[in-house]
């Protein structure tokens, strides 16, 4: 299983963001993307789960392509948006992923548990705090099975403990032969991963 | 799918989710109309099912922009766009459609009745404008997301969603309104517009779905 991106160009609106990245993942490897704000991070993310056009280059990935017949695929991305609806609770909020996202893995309460979520999913997703908010939607991770993590910003909002715990969680994706892809300007606490510094900004 | 349905039901009824606006807003139209036009009760009961077909019309219209912008704020678009390949785009649309009707057109239909009442109308009168409405008002949606689709990006898409839909669901309303003309007045027929009003809306829930896929999939940002 690999995840391939070759002479990848992003451009918004117009303007390109980036141009010339590529990699290639293999199973259990992770990819940090780094740099300062407005050099592409969150826009690489998206060009790779297909949510934007790419102007040149190539994604693929390369795998069990009955399960996974494109990129998108095989992607969770988590975005900076947490893509939960407040008004309903935190559990029918999660049971509503799996359901749609199909590839069922870890229960919902479990995953709760995984995040230190125990016990809130009775609660609407509303009322609780940014943090939790977060570890919510890093749940969604859980819940249904992807090779691929997109990851933007995964940490924001996290408190030390979370983040470690979120580290942990990654590590065991890899560990279970998953791709990491995370851009962040924190560190993650992963060790052995691929660094991508996303140097020049266009302005 | 079907969770998809029950959410979007669910995020409907509960609060916030603005189905009650459509229906109060059918109200305010309905209940005005007899002050306006005046006491005479022959001409109310005529204008009747044109006035409440124009009522239910423009209520469906209404909460059509929150359609998909609700999804887009919260991120939860993305990850729809993002399992296309499991559920087809499209398929996706039209369950969000329908739980939308659902939510918040059924309840229109429900209250037309009643609100013939007001106009005067005949029990059959009623009952045909009723009945158009149930087969018709989807046909408005379907074509209405295709609006929202293309507004999505825009905070206040909703006045544009309305100009740009209200062309094309036009012959829908001509054949609601001939058709329940058809059942109280004796020589005008009653099934051959009826019908032509089902197909109507089982052309625009091929067609409105697959063109708001279309929009959504280009107006990622």
């Amino acid at each position: 299983m690999r995840l391939i991106a070759e002479n990848l160009s992003g451009e918004r609106g117009g303007e390109a963001v980036f141009d010339g990245i590529g990699f290639v993942l293999a199973d259990g490897e992770a990819l940090v993307v780094t740099g300062p704000n407005g050099s592409g991070k969150s826009t690489l993310l998206r060009v790779i789960a297909g949510l934007l056009p790419h102007s040149h280059g190539r994604i693929a990935f390369e795998g069990d392509s009955e399960a996974f017949p494109t990129v998108a695929s095989a992607c969770h991305y988590l975005g900076h948006l947490n893509a939960m609806k407040s008004a309903l609770t935190v559990q029918e909020n999660l049971e509503f992923w799996r359901d749609f996202a199909g590839d069922g893995q870890l229960g919902v309460s479990d995953a709760l548990e995984e995040v230190g979520l125990g016990g809130l999913g009775h609660l609407p997703f509303g009322y609780l705090s940014t943090g939790q908010k977060r570890r919510a939607a890093i749940a969604k991770l859980l819940i249904s099975h992807r090779p691929v993590w997109l990851l933007d910003e995964p940490t924001s909002g996290l408190d030390k403990a979370s983040d470690a715990r979120f580290a942990a969680l990654m590590q065991d994706h890899c560990a279970a032969g998953g791709i990491v892809v995370a851009a962040t300007h924190l560190p993650l606490g992963l060790q052995g991963v691929k660094t991508l510094e996303m140097g020049r900004v266009y302005v | 799918m079907l969770a998809l349905y029950l959410r979007d039901l669910r995020m409907g009824v509960r609060a916030g989710g603005g189905a009650l606006t459509g229906v109060l807003f059918f109200l305010a139209v309905i209940v005005t109309i007899p002050f306006g036009v005046g006491p005479d009760l022959n001409l109310l009961a005529r204008i009747g099912p044109a006035i409440l077909w124009i009522g239910a019309l423009l209520a469906s219209l209404l909460g059509l922009d929150r359609l998909f912008q609700a999804d887009r704020e919260d991120g939860s678009l993305d990850l729809l766009l993002l399992n296309a390949d499991r559920h087809m785009l499209a398929l996706t649309v039209l369950i969000k459609c329908l739980a939308h009707w659902t939510a918040s057109v059924l309840p229109l239909v429900i209250a037309a009745p009643l609100l013939g009442l007001f106009m005067n109308m005949e029990p059959v009168g009623i009952a045909a404008t009723a009945l158009t409405l149930l087969v018709g008002t989807p046909a408005i949606v379907f074509i209405g997301a295709a609006g929202a689709a293309v507004t999505v990006a825009l905070p206040r898409g909703g006045l544009l969603i309305s100009v740009l839909v209200l062309p094309l669901v036009i012959p829908v309303l001509i054949f609601g309104v001939t058709a329940s003309y058809g059942a109280v007045n004796d020589p005008d027929p009653f099934t051959p517009p009826f019908l032509i009003l089902c197909a109507l809306t089982m052309f625009l829930a091929v067609i409105g779905p697959l063109a708001a896929a279309v929009a959504l999939r280009s107006g990622t940002d």
